[in-house]
């Protein structure tokens, strides 16, 4: 299966990055992470890079990588058709100071508008 | 009123009668709202174990008795809450807790069988009075879009949407005039992507 992860640096991400490198590990999938920045989030890629190559090197697990730029979720929904992957595999859920979960605005895009199957890391 | 703004409204809500409050439900059930804390927690948590599965919004109350418990803890122990009482069954529970950054999130959640009896408005505004009366300055929420029975509640009582385009509607109400330096000042951040 070729699996697609977004990954912007940041808490829910590196979750996401974990969970899905446990199941890489166990089903030899093929793991591609498209680095993105957000507006309010981290913005060093090369930094991503670094902390994603480290990550799967630990895993023994081999990945591609991109680089997107513009709008994030257009972009990784784009790419993710373009290329025939079979799934998206996106961190995401912050909670509220009460519990509620709350989703922002790039995975609530990939979740509306992928053509993908789309896994949410919570 | 509705629509751009990106924080709290200027305008001050009214103020709102504090708890408690006593009153006949439109199923002739009579009420008693009043606020609650620690000591109150398992009639409350009783009150979440019977929650219908499909009253569930955005995670919460969480799904099984331990984590209502745990969820509770938070709730009682960090925020403000007030519970409108049906004899010593609590029929519906309101909280307001603290954001870090001087505002207050709200929540409010009323058993399926005390649905529709007028319940809901009147523990929410109990609830604001309450938090008017403890110096709550700002209050924001956040409901899904789909819930129009709820927002047209929050509406009516004088919240304003605010925010983006996003599964979920986001409101903000100012309980006290605006004298700089509360917790109004800025749009109530979230830091998910």
């Amino acid at each position: 299966m070729k699996l697609l992860l977004g990954f912007a640096g940041t808490g829910q991400s590196m979750r996401a990055l974990e969970k899905t490198l446990d199941r890489v590990a166990e089903t030899g999938d093929d793991l591609t992470v498209a680095l993105f920045e957000t507006p309010d989030g981290p913005d060093d890629v090369e930094e991503f890079y670094e902390v994603v190559e480290e990550c799967c090197s630990d895993a023994g697990v081999d990945f591609d990588v991109r680089e997107l730029s513009g709008d994030p979720g257009s972009s990784i929904v784009t790419l993710a058709e373009r290329e025939g992957f079979d799934r998206i595999v996106m961190g995401g859920g912050t909670e509220s100071p009460m519990g509620k979960i709350q989703l922002g605005p790039t995975t609530e895009f990939v979740l509306l508008n992928a053509q993908t199957t789309v896994t949410l890391v919570r | 009123m509705t629509g751009d703004n990106r924080g709290f409204p200027d305008e001050t809500a009214d103020d709102f009668e504090a708890p408690p409050i006593t009153f006949e439900d439109r199923e002739g059930r009579e009420i008693e709202i009043r606020p609650v804390g620690m000591p109150e927690k398992e009639p409350i948590a009783e009150m979440y174990d019977a929650f219908d599965q499909e009253d569930r919004a955005q995670g919460i109350p969480p799904a099984n008795p331990s984590r209502v418990r745990d969820w509770l803890d938070t709730l009682l122990g960090d925020g403000l809450n007030v519970a409108a009482w049906d004899g010593e069954h609590v029929a519906g529970h309101s909280t307001l807790v603290p954001d870090g950054e001087g505002a207050y999130e709200l929540a409010i959640f009323v058993l399926q069988d005390y649905q529709g009896a007028g319940i809901g408005r009147r523990l929410l505004r109990a609830m604001l009075g309450y938090g008017q009366e403890r110096g709550v300055d700002c209050v924001w929420l956040s409901v899904e879009r789909w819930n129009r029975r709820a927002i047209d509640l929050y509406e009516s009582i004088g919240f304003e949407n605010y925010g983006r385009e996003r599964f979920e509607q986001e409101m903000s109400i100012r309980l006290m005039p605006d004298d700089g330096g509360d917790g109004c000042d800025r749009p109530p951040e979230r830091d998910a992507f």
